[in-house]
């Protein structure tokens, strides 16, 4: 460990001697703007977003900011989802439960991800079949979600699960990624895992034959709160 | 296959020509990403700018490289990520073995990355006893074939559905022959599922390292590169040194002309900015992200001002797409990690001229690889650049193995023609001589490659200012 640490300092001495030595200051850099981006108004990143999105089969909806949890019940029973992953702490935690603890048939159970993934992986992977989080934001101009994991909602929420459903506020869909990094300063300080979601997980590697649900999630819901 | 000496081009070339299965194959691939790119970038424009944007952004990077290389590590380290240098293949095998055993980990599963084939990274591992899982879909059909990638984008591009279907049918236990395309890809799944619930260590590469914020950005489409990130114990990145940028607001344009040229998507699936290992309050992610840092000859390739343009690549693919000799040939016919116009510029620098100097012929200089670079690298000028230090007349190489194809012969021959065109008299003589001769040309040394699949040259018995003294000029 220590000789291994020493050949490292090693090599990271003579790779930097090298590169300081190699001129590559003098390398020239064109004065060039980077092209405008573009901007929408509300209702215009709200169409955007949905029709990027669903481009390439995310299922959108855009719902009234009391009636998500409707939605999300009437897929649940729509899809037969048996048990949904959710993060008690995090910010639809209590929404969720309010709506889906309820004596009503046909509502899929509600799973709490609030342990290490060490004791939960086993029943991550093989009996949850719906995992629902919250968003940051989303970005218009290229058309995705926007997730930043928390302890209260952690990262193999959005992933493992076969589907996907992400609520979003329609207030946070920023014009670009660039205006959203702005405008949070994300520069002052990253998360851990920060995620930009266009669609489910897809692939095209055999002849270009587009196919769903890789290793990914095979559907991805974004309900947009209006 | 960069571990060989030397390798037979003209063999493989030959051999992928015939090969009229592999050459439907690639036809209709390559014409698919080219319509792609097309459709995702319809205004000229818009893209020229965006280049002339993504070069100086890359340039920038370049001109600062060493100074963001120590700004990464500081922030990276600061945020609890574990970084590492590596000199060589033999370095970065080594630092990625060492974090397998001390994690006593039998098997690792492994996103995308070129660095890692670059490295032989599984064929170490596998003389080492330790088991390398390959989970991109592309990756995985040829890991189980035992073939490498021919393309750095799509890597299983040369295979069409019924050999998937064979293959998975003949490696994969108990699995029926389909050529079903859905029920191959829910196949990869069920297999590759378990590897990532159960791997204690999984392995990418890196598109963009951020150096404000200590950030690695990773782009996929399938899923598998955040699985092999986020599911294992520990998560080890590797890189090129010249995969740095300085600052976060350098992403956007970056990523739109890499999704664009690779794949003609306006974004990918997931974008994936991994910035620490998993902090104390939080559920998953891994408790360690190593980082190693390699060099393999790019620091010598940043000391020449013309050759550093090498260096702005963002390994997007899409000169192998626009190329008349990749779309003819394939991937493998190149005998190394990286082929198509970036590699015949990339490969010669990195293991010197006289091992792979040979690919830099495999051009027409048709030019289009310069033309549809989305960071601008001048390709074909490299190309010339790495032919003329083949022959290296003005003894100024600077590429290992310059002027190893210099030879006496063909310096007189060079050095005839040039006394040739400086004294009429020489010159006189030798147009008679040739006129002479013209009908029994010696088929023989260059000659005979060019004249055994073209016409031979007839050389006329009297020259043009003869004919034109003893029969005028007809006007007709």
């Amino acid at each position: 460990m220590n000789s291994a640490t020493n050949d490292n300092q090693g090599a990271r001495k003579r790779i930097l001697a090298r590169l300081y030595a190699s001129g590559t200051h003098t390398t020239v850099v064109p004065d060039v703007s980077i092209p405008p981006e573009l901007s929408f108004d509300r209702d215009e990143k709200i169409e955007r977003l949905t029709m990027l999105m669903s481009a390439i089969r995310t299922e959108v909806h855009v719902v009234d900011n009391g009636a998500w949890q409707d939605k999300v019940k009437e897929l649940a029973r729509e899809r037969g989802w048996k048990r949904m992953l959710y993060g008690p702490q995090g910010p639809i935690g209590p929404e969720i439960e309010t709506a889906l603890r309820t004596t009503e048939d046909g509502l899929p159970e509600l799973v709490a991800y609030m342990q290490p993934v060490e004791t939960f992986k086993e029943e991550l992977f093989t009996t949850i079949d719906v995992g629902i989080t919250s968003t940051r934001g989303a970005v218009a101009d290229t058309g995705a979600v926007v997730l930043w994991p928390t302890p209260a909602e952690p990262r193999l929420m959005s992933l493992v699960p076969p589907v996907h459903v992400a609520v979003l506020d329609a207030d946070a869909i920023y014009d670009s990624m660039n205006a959203m990094m702005a405008a949070e300063n994300w520069a002052r300080g990253m998360p851990t895992n920060a995620l930009l979601i266009s669609g489910p997980s897809k692939t095209a590697d055999i002849e270009f034959t587009l196919v769903f649900g890789v290793h990914g999630p095979k559907e991805l819901v974004v309900l947009i709160r209006k | 296959m960069g571990t060989k000496t030397s390798f037979d081009f003209a063999g493989n070339i030959e051999g992928a020509l015939k090969d009229d299965q592999l050459r439907r194959n690639l036809r209709k691939a390559m014409d698919i990403l080219v319509e792609k790119r097309h459709t995702v970038f319809p205004d000229s424009n818009e893209l020229q700018q965006l280049r002339a944007a993504g070069n100086a952004i890359k340039r920038r990077a370049l001109q600062q490289l060493p100074q963001l290389l120590e700004q990464l590590e500081a922030n990276c380290t600061a945020n609890g990520i574990q970084v590492h240098w590596a000199e060589d293949t033999a370095q970065a095998n080594r630092i990625v073995l060492d974090i397998m055993r001390r994690h006593e980990a039998p098997a690792i599963v492994k996103g995308k990355s070129m660095v890692s084939e670059e490295m032989h990274l599984n064929h170490f591992l596998a003389e080492q006893g330790i088991e390398a899982v390959e989970t991109d879909l592309g990756e995985f059909i040829i890991q189980l074939n035992h073939e490498t990638p021919s393309h750095i984008i799509v890597p299983a591009i040369h295979k069409n559905k019924d050999e998937v279907a064979t293959i998975f049918h003949e490696k994969l236990a108990d699995t029926p022959y389909t050529e079903d395309v859905e029920e191959l890809t829910a196949i990869a799944r069920r297999a590759l599922r378990k590897r990532f619930a159960s791997a204690k260590v999984g392995l990418s590469g890196v598109n963009f390292a951020i150096a404000e914020t200590g950030t690695l950005l990773l782009v996929e489409n399938e899923g598998n590169g955040r699985m092999c990130t986020t599911a294992p114990d520990v998560h080890v990145a590797v890189m090129g040194l010249e995969k740095v940028v300085a600052k976060l607001s350098d992403v956007p344009p970056l990523l739109r002309l890499l999704t664009g040229s690779a794949t003609g998507q306006i974004i990918t699936t997931y974008v994936n900015m991994i910035t620490s290992p998993r902090k104390n309050d939080e559920q998953d992610g891994p408790k360690e992200v190593h980082l190693v840092i390699l060099d393999n000859g790019r620091s010598r390739i940043l000391a020449d001002p013309q050759l550093r343009e090498t260096l702005l690549c963002i390994r997007c693919g899409t000169c192998l797409n626009h190329c008349p000799v990749y779309v003819r040939i394939g991937g493998h016919a190149y005998g190394h990690v990286y082929p198509g116009p970036i590699g015949k510029i990339l490969t010669p620098q990195m293991e010197g001229l006289e091992r792979a100097g040979v690919l830099a012929t495999a051009s027409s200089l048709c030019g289009a690889c310069g033309e549809v670079c989305p960071v601008k690298i001048p390709i074909p000028d490299l190309i010339r650049r790495l032919r003329n230090e083949s022959y290296d007349q003005e003894q100024t190489a600077v590429v290992d193995g310059g002027g190893y194809k210099q030879n006496l012969a063909e310096t007189m021959v060079w050095r005839g023609w040039e006394l040739a065109n400086r004294v009429p008299a020489i010159h006189e003589m030798g147009t008679r001589l040739a006129g002479a001769m013209g009908k029994h040309l010696p088929k023989v040394g260059p000659l005979k490659q060019w004249t055994c699949v073209r016409n031979t040259p007839r050389l006329a018995r009297s020259t043009l200012h003869e004919r034109v003294r003893n029969e005028g000029v007809s006007h007709e």
